[in-house]
């Protein structure tokens, strides 16, 4: 079992013809992923590594129903594009794209609010149920099962510890990269959530970094409601404050969202906080 | 984006959110026949900072004499390392009380969030948090009388007040949505004999929808370096340290600089390239960090779908076109690693394959300066 998606999703891709959507299918297609449609408005009827390209999400889903769509869209379109998914019945949506408006990333939060459905993103990889199914950007070769649910702010970081474990021949139950932008639709509380239900996942990863109150609210949640053991590493320490770096989330506004503030919220929850990213790997298995 | 006073009491005007008279000046000249059709004046200096008031940054005159004086006085100073280029000169205000009210986005909810306190004119961090009324608006249905009318119960308000606010609220609320707005906050709120009046301004557009706003003008905030890096596309920030830092993804970045730390090194500036760049991207976001003088180069390369031979061919190229000898330590794992490798050290190059391998290298290049 893993969480969110398993081998039997079915996914679309929007913006299929484009160069990342067409790149990003096919590194899905040899993950495992079952990609049954793209959508690319006037784009209809052709297909992208074998995969029937469809004018509207509406009517990918008449021939191809999927529970998930990723979006591989320009941020200034990305909004009608995911209304149309979720207007359509899109269950679990997978916002890639940077920089899409903070207002209109409200609009998607509420409407999928309002339509039952799971937003992933913005600004994120994706997720991976390792071996089963990756809807996302990250290096295939990484993401193999074992007994870690792991729950990250950033893409790159994440590979990193991620790529340790792996070395360390310890595998992952479901990846799960939040957005590194402010409003993004799942928190690290809905997938610790999962991770506590999930009976494979056995110890939980948790990378955060400074900005906003994500790892805080997350702190309170595990103190009050996870059995399972937490490991996590934080980014930005050496930031300074009232500069934005890199996501639009990361950054230390009136004294909030601090590094040393989100450590001593983690910490007094029982979370084991490494120091180095190299140093999950020994944290985990002390846990284990 | 952050907006001047000024320019965001300017839209408030559109919105039909009354605002005092007055006018935007750039000499005490000008102050002094801006405050002639006035009487009784506030001359604010236009910068980006908060606590104007307390920096000397705000003055009264009672008339277009001492306008002037004051106006001269403050177009010499410096607030909070900013030059004071323009003044606005306003109407002085008969206040009768002073509240707080503002805009933001809630991260937590996912809505924009209605802040609103009886404790206006202070610093907002000052205001007890019992005293600070926060009502998330849902997106679908907007700011509804309804919600206005729970927040004066919250706050203890009635009567004409209550009125009052109930008109002006929906105002902001859809100055805020149609703007694009981060923030939008009014401190203090003045209560008139003649209504409710902004009697300040402050508007944080959100960066990633100017794109829908090209009326607004460009507002520089950020270094010269900045603002190049702004233009390529990368995300930028410049520190004082000596060791310049070039990563991909914000996250790697962040751990690379916090590891640099850790060890002892002081990183010269954050720099992600972002993922996926090709030789030129690769090249540019190199051109930039070496055109700030670093003392030494440490870059790591984490390839997902970046590529480490494409980073590896723009490090070749840019060190044949700049000929620059600086210490360099570089990380390169992932995709075609292998390739990227054997291109570097055909240079003479030598390259990590751990992070903590690259930066305690790099810390120690730095240190034998």
């Amino acid at each position: 079992m893993a969480i969110y998606i398993n081998k039997k999703t079915r996914v679309l891709v929007q913006g299929i013809t484009g160069k990342q959507g067409s790149f990003h299918t096919g590194q899905m297609l040899d993950y495992g992923t079952h990609i049954v449609g793209g959508v690319s408005p006037g784009k209809g009827g052709q297909a992208v590594e074998g995969v029937p390209v469809f004018d509207t999400v509406f009517e990918a889903m008449e021939k191809e129903p999927a529970e998930a769509s990723i979006l591989f869209i320009p941020a200034p379109f990305a909004r009608d594009a995911a209304l149309e998914a979720l207007d359509a019945g899109i269950k679990l949506l997978v916002l890639i794209p940077e920089h899409i408006p903070l207002h209109d990333a409200m609009d998607i939060m509420a409407f999928a609010k309002h339509k039952g459905a799971v937003v992933v993103g913005p600004n994120t990889f994706g997720l991976v149920s390792s071996g089963y199914c990756k809807i996302g950007i990250m290096p295939n070769k990484y993401f193999i099962p074992g007994p870690v649910g792991v729950v990250s702010r950033s893409g790159t970081l994440c590979y990193e510890i991620v790529g340790h474990l792996t070395v360390n021949q310890t595998g992952t139950t479901t990846v799960v990269g939040l957005g590194g932008d402010r409003v993004v639709g799942l928190h690290f509380i809905d997938v610790l959530k999962q991770f506590e239900a999930d009976p494979e996942t056995r110890v939980i990863v948790l990378i955060g970094e400074i900005g906003g109150s994500a790892e805080e609210e997350a702190a309170d949640f595990i103190a009050g409601g996870i059995s399972k053991p937490v490991v996590a590493y934080l980014a930005g320490k050496s930031a300074p404050p009232g500069k934005r770096m890199g996501h639009a989330g990361a950054i230390i506004e009136r004294g909030k969202g601090t590094f040393d503030g989100k450590v001593k919220s983690l910490t007094t929850a029982g979370v084991k906080v490494a120091a180095l990213p190299g140093q999950v790997v020994r944290l985990i298995q002390e846990a284990m | 984006m952050k907006l001047y006073e000024y320019l965001g009491k300017k839209l408030f005007r559109e919105y039909g959110i009354p605002v005092p008279r007055g006018k935007v000046v750039a000499s005490a000249e000008e102050a002094a026949e801006a405050a002639a059709g006035l009487g009784e004046v506030v001359i604010k200096s236009q910068v980006l900072s908060g606590k104007r008031g307390k920096a000397g940054g705000i003055s009264f005159a009672s008339n277009p004499d001492q306008a002037r004086e004051e106006a001269g006085r403050i177009l010499q100073m410096e607030i909070n390392d900013l030059v004071v280029e323009k003044l606005l000169v306003e109407e002085k205000l008969k206040i009768e009380q002073e509240l707080y009210l503002a805009l933001a986005v809630d991260c937590s909810t996912k809505l924009p969030i209605v802040l609103a306190s009886l404790d206006g004119g202070m610093d907002v961090e000052d205001v007890p948090e019992e005293r600070m009324i926060k009502w998330p608006v849902d997106v679908s249905i907007g700011l509804q009388d309804y919600a206005v009318r729970e927040i004066c119960r919250q706050l203890g308000v009635s009567g004409s007040l209550k009125n009052e606010i109930i008109s002006f609220m929906p105002k902001l609320y859809q100055f805020f949505r149609a703007m694009d707005a981060e923030l939008a906050e009014i401190n203090p709120l003045a209560v008139t004999a003649q209504g409710l009046v902004a009697a300040d301004a402050k508007v944080t557009i959100d960066d990633d929808a100017i794109f829908r706003h090209r009326e607004l003008p460009k507002i520089k905030e950020k270094t010269a370096l900045e603002m190049r890096a702004d233009e390529l596309g990368l995300a930028y920030v410049e520190l004082d340290g000596n060791i310049a830092i070039m990563a991909n993804g914000a996250g790697i970045t962040m751990a690379t600089l916090d590891m640099v730390q850790h060890f002892g090194g002081k990183p010269a500036n954050f720099l992600d390239f972002g993922g996926g760049a090709d030789v030129d991207r690769t090249a540019q976001a190199l051109e930039l960090l070496l055109a700030t003088n670093p003392k030494v180069l440490l870059i790591n390369i984490f390839g997902g779908i970046t590529r480490c031979d494409v980073v590896a061919e723009a490090f070749v190229k840019v060190r044949e076109r700049k000929g620059f000898n600086l210490p360099v330590s570089f990380r390169l794992v992932g995709t075609n690693e292998t390739e990227g490798r054997a291109m570097l050290e055909k240079t003479g190059i030598k390259v990590f394959s751990t992070m903590d391998d690259a930066v305690r290298q790099a810390v120690e290049a730095a240190r034998a300066l």
